[in-house]
């Protein structure tokens, strides 16, 4: 207990950090990855190519490489210096993405043929059945899925730590240098992790019994 | 593919399908050139920075890290299968001083980012007199008690896909539960689940690279060490390059196993499935 509290700065700190991170990347990749899982099933064929080549590529990329190539590739590039976070926010938002397309790509395919028939019956081109008459559903049947995503992005935030990002992961090396024994730091940040992912569990469950599409 | 989000198109639709495929290619086209041409600008491609890669000993080095990753890889995944089935069956179990340790177990070690659960067992662990934590044996048993996690409901899940009638012949043949488990349940649920159970063991592989972090010697620690030498100018990039496409190259390798197994399965009749398509989602 007073581990926590004595340094109770450094942990919020931390864990400030490491919502930033969470929160942008989130809103990133439901972004990005909307985009490319909107282009997987387009009619044109270049757009597929692209956003298959891109998601198998990050897919089978470990978010430690790419975060790799972020944080030390970067700066080496001569471009404008946008600091750390956003580098690894980048990354995990490239990173995830991958996974937001194809959450959504399993969603469409949830979606009865009948719905996407009737967008087109009345007229609604490729843009509008999609937006007004896919995607919604698409969205609720996968929510569940989505959320354990973002859960897995929750997790993965802890990778920045070492890529210069002092977040919930570097938490343990900034207090084991004020003399804290780090088993116990590391725990109550294991703890926090628990808390939060069952918070989110606890919202996809709302959220599943709230939006769940009757058919 | 053939969608029914889109008609057959005419002539304006390919048209403009046509364009915007255009707009697309030359969309890409000028990311990539435009990072092409960074990578040219700050001297990326200079003889220097690659001369590293050429030599010999670097080669040995890199085929060590190679092998120690996938020692890794390999106890990781063989370790994490036989957790899996050990907490599935604990899970499933119906004893209740089995089924809520093998429950919480399940839970806990999926809540805790793999890192945090790698940093408790190197860094944790030593100052209470546990001796002999390598980064070897962190990584390994950190990646263990994630994925055999992640993998008991894996297995779980697919028992729980398959036809009550299943498990019911079995008992009404006189089997006991743990032969019904064994010899009928078990089997069918490996194979219904293999496609799953592959792309988890690729979620191990890459995961590997997260013992960069703990001073693990895998690819990524050699990739940083060797991305850093002065005198070949620091070649970060080159290095960063060289070892991305071996790790990509692996998972690419271990992903196709997996489409195989699918296709293969997918030929194949025999095994009883309850719902067509059974939702697991497998690890990020």
């Amino acid at each position: 207990m007073d581990t926590l509290f004595n340094n109770l700065d450094i942990f919020v700190d931390g864990f400030r950090m490491t919502f930033v991170l969470f929160f942008f990347s989130a809103i990133f990749a439901l972004i990005l990855g909307t985009i490319v899982g909107a282009m997987r099933v387009s009619p044109v064929t270049p757009m597929r190519a692209v956003g298959t080549v891109y998601v198998n590529l990050v897919r089978n990329t470990p978010l430690t490489l790419l975060m790799f190539f972020f944080a030390f590739g970067y700066p080496k590039l001569g471009l404008p210096d946008v600091g750390y976070t956003t580098l690894a926010i980048i990354a995990l938002s490239l990173y995830t993405a991958t996974y937001v397309a194809e959450t959504l790509r399993s969603g469409i395919n949830t979606v009865p043929v009948g719905q996407a028939e009737a967008a087109r019956a009345i007229g609604l081109p490729f843009g509008q059945t999609m937006s007004l008459v896919i995607l919604p559903q698409a969205f609720r049947a996968t929510v569940p899925p989505m959320m354990s995503v973002f859960i897995a992005l929750l997790k993965n935030t802890t990778i920045a730590a070492g890529f210069s990002v002092a977040e919930a992961g570097t938490i343990r090396q900034v207090l084991s240098e004020r003399g804290e024994p780090q088993l116990t730091v590391l725990l109550w940040v294991a703890l926090i992790f628990i808390l939060a992912v069952g918070v989110l569990s606890l919202l996809q469950r709302y959220l599943e019994n709230k939006w769940r599409v009757a058919r | 593919m053939s969608s029914v989000l889109y008609d057959t198109p005419g002539p304006r639709a390919i048209r403009r399908n046509r364009i915007l495929g255009v707009v697309t290619v030359l969309v890409v086209a000028a990311v990539l050139a435009f990072v092409v041409y960074r990578l040219f600008e700050t001297g990326q491609f200079e003889p220097k920075k690659w001369e590293l890669f050429t030599l010999p000993l670097v080669h040995q080095n890199m085929f060590n890290a190679l092998l120690n990753t996938l020692q890794a890889f390999a106890y990781a995944a063989v370790l994490s299968l036989i957790l899996g089935l050990v907490l599935s069956l604990g899970r499933m179990s119906v004893h209740k001083w089995v089924k809520y340790p093998a429950t919480a177990f399940i839970e806990l070690f999926r809540a805790v980012p793999l890192l945090i659960l790698m940093f408790i067992l190197y860094y944790g662990l030593p100052p209470l007199g546990v001796e002999g934590i390598t980064p070897f044996i962190a990584v390994v048993t950190g990646l263990t008690l994630y994925n055999g996690s992640v993998l008991a409901e894996v297995f779980r899940a697919g028992v729980e896909g398959l036809p009550i009638g299943q498990a019911e012949s079995g008992y009404a043949i006189g089997l006991r539960k743990s032969q019904v488990m064994r010899i009928i349940l078990l089997p069918q649920a490996v194979r219904n689940m293999l496609p799953v159970i592959i792309s988890q063991l690729v979620v191990v592989l890459k995961d590997t690279a997260l013992g960069f972090l703990i001073t693990y010697q895998e690819l990524l620690f050699l990739a940083k060490f060797y991305g850093s030498q002065g005198q070949y100018g620091s070649p970060i990039i080159p290095s960063a390059i060289v070892f991305g496409t071996i790790y990509i190259l692996l998972c690419l390798a271990l992903a196709g196993v997996a489409k195989l197994v699918e296709l293969r399965l997918r030929s194949k009749v025999g095994v009883a499935t309850k719902a067509a398509g059974q939702e697991i989602d497998a690890g990020v």
